[in-house]
């Protein structure tokens, strides 16, 4: 998908990334100050969307393929988290001559395993959506993903694990470590702003590493990629299986700052909403999701009481974008500055 | 002085006394929390917005030296756009209780919120008895009706009159599940029988492979475990597919008025209902609901939207005698000890678990024929006292009451 | 960490309790066709309890008669679908909204103009395409030269302001749309009730359906389409007028779209949501039945929706996604689709 500066701005690239550090060092400052003046909830749904939109722009900025079906990583995270915090034994079915149960008992109320379970929960997803869409490129590989998260979305509908229409409700916070009670706001703002952060810097490094200038070779040209030798269809796995477990980090933080898993999180408007926020930011730059994320929740805060507009006005979004605005906010403004975010 | 400097000084004291007493005046703030765009929009919705500021009027908040304003909401029926605007209402716009809510999924994680932030949920929108059984809490009340009351009203008389198979059609959520658990313990209590049931997503718009497999099951009576739009699309499209040329019955667990009004009397004649409220039930039904089509011209008012008024009026006096609403356990504790009295419901009271007692009414849906005005819709066909419409306290599992 | 001390375990249970839900399909074979009296109730039953394979031939054949006007819709749709990839190398997302726009315009027609379901079926599928045309002219133009998938998100855009804009009058409950005089009622079959207005959905669009085919595949009209999805350069320098051949065939494809939802009017009632769920099981469908054939997106979508009738009688709880999982079979088996040329 040529959606960024082609070879040449690959020389530009290594001498400037001043600019990215000190963006960085400005969004953390923002970020550090923020709860004092905004309302902290808020805050913490911008982030997780952000960190969201990251993983999201992992693959289509860095790789090409547009997955229109995240929200099934997210959503899912989001319930199997929200389940072990709240309940935490986990029932898994399995086949064995008859249907048998494999009860594995874990801790309630400990955030850290609730995280952890829904980041591996999208990882497994994600590597079996992978291996079923990598086959297939372009507008099939769209299709597949969102029929994929379709399909998804009706075991979510219909499970009762789920709570389907209800949703799993009253997910307790808990203590992180034992040590740390999350109920309170500003400590459960720090704890998700470090995840984030954390989740940041890693699709950071993976960008700009050995293995990130593969991907970005295959989106340029596969087929040079392939005859270099580089085995292109395990890359691409690889690339998907990432991006949807930091998703999946995105969507288990979400479950514990809302304390509640909705059919809202596996829906195919979320998908929507997630490649809406990375390309309003501006694919394939660094900060550019992170951007978007703010600005569509802020948005949708905002106008939440304008009823139905919210949609109208992302999909005059969407297409101002596609006609006239590709490179995204961040894109424009480092296309002008001639740097790098 | 000057006579006009004297005049001058005299209206600026009396607008500082004015700005003083105005100062003095508590400020509370009532969210309405509705569906004011999807299905039950007409049962709720902004009817029940309207019947909250007459609650303000009639209560006159100056002379109790409260200064109220209303904020509304539209939760889309979704939990999470619901606690959502809960949580900011209680966190950053200082809203003090949240009234209606329909939706018991929305209504459930609503109670779990506002028992968090210690404020007070006056809910009569929705219909779950769990709010008031095991979900219970001491910063929730529950108004107008719930499933029991239904399934015990409805469902009984149905059994009692001859239905005694049944099939649900049951809206795949908190309410529908709960109507159709409770309907089905008082069907086979009185000799009946459930042959199944199926699951239809809210807010459906096409039924009839769920009719389909009703006809198919042969039970008597199709219990429409649904409401609103739902119940509307039901009953429509099972005459287009000859349910009832077939032999079998509708039997509508949760009707409004307004539901009522969209059917038409010739689709809706003979339905059997529950309802605690009707508009035409004496003069001061009528009278208040002159003051309602004001706002809301041609309509008339549902149960929900009375309950919503009544609601707003008890909490009000609630408020009134502790002065302020900052502690909702506290407000919710006064409208226990307080018995409830309006020109809608009449003289009840609040119990220790939340729920609102009062007589409540079996109605028949007239005939067009029968039906003499616009909105003379209903024909009284028995009363249920008060202490047998909802459920005993003891049966409730509500651990603020068993322990 | 403190935490993680305290009981973590693992346990095999096996499933001894059957699930009351799930029904096990096995379970569902007993001997293939018996009769039974008339039962229950003592008033006179019209349809004989028939039974094959346990299932009453009632639900049976009207399962699968839904099943077929859902097939019927979901053909319409990915026929339009399919016309429109062939020509223009763009997925229309918004074929979902176009859809609603179709009932919708039905339904002011009738509020408005007092234009009745026989009317609507004609003019609302030429003022929805007409707003295609003008989509195709105005926004989808400036995209042909780039990436196919820029062409997805305008249109997935697109869907969105057209849903918000009508959610945003309407509400999302939906509006009535009453069966027209001439198709009310239904017929007693003997084994089934068949209402007249299905009967005449079916009829109808496997009319439309082998028209439209009748006229790509066979006509001259439909060679020049086809050779300019193949090679437009060539076939403009024939004289062509190509682009203006696809600006109609965009518009044609979205007229499809609103025929279908003026025929789906009286039976799901008029809502803004009511394309954008129906559309990403078209997705399925065309996915399923291979991008690039015709013939394929039409069969594909009858006997698709063939299959959800049945999944809905034998299996209820997995109706939803049958579909997708027949997707997912297919893509291992056969990754061009049933009907579709490799990629």
């Amino acid at each position: 998908m040529e959606l960024v500066a082609g070879p040449q701005a690959l020389r530009k690239r290594r001498e400037n990334t001043w600019s990215i550090g000190a963006a960085f060092a400005v969004m953390v400052a923002l970020l550090a100050i923020a709860p004092f003046a905004v309302y902290p909830v808020f805050l913490m749904q911008a982030l997780c969307f952000a960190l969201f939109a990251c993983a999201f722009n992992l693959l289509i900025g860095y790789v090409g393929l547009l997955s229109f079906g995240h929200a099934l990583f997210f959503g899912w995270a989001s319930y199997l988290s929200a389940h072990v915090e709240k309940i935490g034994t986990l029932s898994i079915p399995f086949w064995f001559g008859k249907v048998m149960w494999i009860e594995i008992f874990l801790p309630p109320q400990t955030p850290e395993l609730a995280l952890c379970i829904g980041t591996l929960t999208a990882a497994i997803l994600g590597y079996i959506a992978g291996t079923l869409a990598i086959r297939r490129q372009g507008i099939y590989f769209a299709m597949i993903t969102l029929a994929l998260a379709q399909m998804m979305y009706f075991f979510a509908l219909q499970g009762k694990f789920t709570g389907g229409e209800d949703g799993i409700q009253a997910v307790p916070r808990g203590r992180l470590f034992g040590m740390f009670s999350l109920a309170n706001e500003m400590t459960m703002y720090v704890f998700v702003l470090t995840v984030v952060l954390a989740g940041f810097l890693f699709i950071y490094r993976v960008i700009n590493s050995p293995f990130g200038e593969v991907l970005k070779a295959i989106r340029e040209n596969e087929q040079r990629a392939i005859s270099l030798g580089y085995k292109t269809e395990r890359y691409k796995l690889v690339a998907f299986v990432l991006s949807a477990t930091l998703s999946g980090l995105a969507g288990s933080l979400n479950a514990l700052v809302f304390q509640l898993a909705s059919l809202t999180d596996v829906h195919w408007t979320m998908s929507g909403e997630v490649v809406l926020m990375t390309l309003l930011g501006g694919l394939g730059t660094v900060f550019g999701p992170v951007v978007g994320a703010f600005l569509i929740i802020a948005m949708q805060n905002y106008l939440a009481s304008f009823g139905q507009w919210v949609l109208v006005i992302q999909g005059v979004t969407f297409v101002i974008c596609v006609l006239m605005f590709r490179r995204g906010i961040v894109g424009e403004l480092a296309n002008v500055l001639r740097v790098r975010l | 002085m000057s006579l006009a400097n004297k005049l001058a000084c005299a209206v600026a004291a009396l607008g500082l006394i004015a700005t003083a007493t105005q100062a003095q005046n508590v400020p509370i703030k009532i969210g309405v929390l509705t569906d004011m765009s999807s299905l039950y929009a007409d049962d709720t919705g902004p009817g029940s917005v309207a019947a909250a500021k007459l609650a303000v009027q009639d209560f006159n908040p100056a002379a109790h030296g409260l200064n109220v304003e209303i904020v509304s909401a539209d939760h889309q029926n979704k939990p999470d756009v619901g606690t959502n605007i809960a949580r900011q209402w209680y966190d950053v716009d200082h809203v003090d209780a949240i009234v209606d809510v329909p939706n018991s999924a929305v209504a459930l994680a609503v109670s779990d919120v506002t028992r968090e932030k210690n404020k007070a949920f006056l809910v009569s929108g929705a219909a779950i008895s769990d709010l008031t059984g095991s979900k219970c809490s001491p910063n929730t009340v529950h108004w107008a009706y719930d499933t029991w009351m239904l399934a015990n009203g409805t469902g009984k008389s149905v059994v009692k009159t001859g239905g005694d198979t049944w099939f649900f059609l049951t809206a795949d959520y908190a309410f529908g599940h709960a109507l159709e658990r409770d309907t089905t313990a008082v069907v086979s209590a009185n000799g009946g029988k459930v042959l199944g049931s199926v699951n239809v997503p809210l807010n459906n718009q096409d039924f009839s492979s769920f009719l389909l497999q009703a006809q198919s099951s042969k039970a008597k009576i199709i219990g429409l475990a649904n409401a609103g739009g739902d119940t509307i699309n039901s009953i429509k499209q099972g005459a287009e597919f000859g349910i009832t040329k077939g032999g079998q019955h509708f039997a509508g667990l949760l009707i409004f008025i307004a539901d009522v009004q969209a059917l038409g009397l010739q689709a809706a004649q003979g339905l059997i209902l529950t309802e605690p409220f009707y508009w035409d039930m004496n003069e001061g039904t009528r009278a208040w609901t002159k003051r309602w089509q004001v706002e809301r011209p041609g309509k008339f008012p549902t149960t929900v939207q009375a309950g919503v008024y009544a609601a707003t009026l008890h909490y009000l006096k609630a408020v009134a005698a502790l002065k302020s609403a900052a502690d909702g356990k506290a407000v919710v504790a006064k409208m226990k000890d307080t018995p409830t009295d309006d020109p809608l419901f009449g003289k009840g009271v609040v119990r220790a678990d939340g729920r609102t007692i009062h007589p409540a009414y079996l109605f028949e849906v007239k005939t067009p024929a029968e039906s003499k005005y616009p909105g003379d819709d209903y024909i009284l066909k028995a009363t249920i006292p008060a202490d047998e419409a909802f459920r005993p306290m003891k049966d409730d599992n509500c651990p603020m009451v068993n322990g | 960490m403190l935490a993680l001390k305290r009981s973590i375990g693992v346990r095999v249970v096996a499933d001894d309790e059957a699930d009351k839900d799930a029904p096990s399909p096995g379970s569902r074979l007993r001997p293939l066709v018996t009769l039974s009296p008339h039962a229950g109730t003592g008033e006179t039953r019209a349809l004989p309890m028939i039974e094959i394979f346990g299932i009453p031939t009632q639900a049976l054949f009207g399962q699968l008669l839904l099943g077929l006007i859902n097939g019927s819709f979901y053909a319409l749709l990915s026929l339009g679908l399919a016309i429109i990839f062939g020509m223009l190398d763009i997925i229309n997302f918004t074929h979902g909204a176009q859809y609603m726009m179709g009932a919708f315009t039905a339904y002011l027609l009738l509020q408005h103009l007092g234009l009745g379901y026989w009317g609507a079926l004609v003019v609302a599928p030429i003022l929805v395409g007409a707003t295609g045309i003008l989509i195709e002219r105005l926004l989808l133009r400036h995209l042909r030269q780039l990436d196919p998938l820029y062409g997805l998100l305008l249109t997935f855009g697109l869907a969105l302001i057209i849903e918000g804009v009508f959610r945003n009058h309407y509400g999302s409950a939906g509006e009535p749309y009453q069966v027209p005089e001439a198709l009310q009622g239904g017929r007693n079959l003997g084994f089934m009730f068949l209402p007249n207005y299905r009967a005449w959905v079916i009829v109808f669009s496997i009319a439309v359906c082998f028209t439209t085919w009748f006229v790509i595949e066979r006509t001259r009209l439909g060679s020049y389409l086809r050779a300019a999805t193949e090679n437009p350069t060539l076939v403009r320098a024939f004289g062509i007028n190509v682009p203006r051949m696809i600006t109609l065939t965009y518009g044609f494809g979205v007229g499809l779209a609103a025929l279908a939802g003026v025929m789906a009017a009286p039976i799901y009632n008029v809502s803004p949501q009511m394309g954008s769920d129906l559309i990403i099981v078209v997705f399925a469908v065309v996915v399923i039945g291979g991008m690039g054939s015709i013939m394929g997106s039409i069969v594909t979508g009858f006997l698709l929706g063939i299959v959800e009738g049945l999944t809905k009688v034998f299996y209820p709880e997995a109706s939803d996604t049958v579909i997708f999982v027949i997707m997912v079979i297919v893509l291992l088996v056969r990754p061009a689709g049933l009907f579709g040329r490799s990629a």
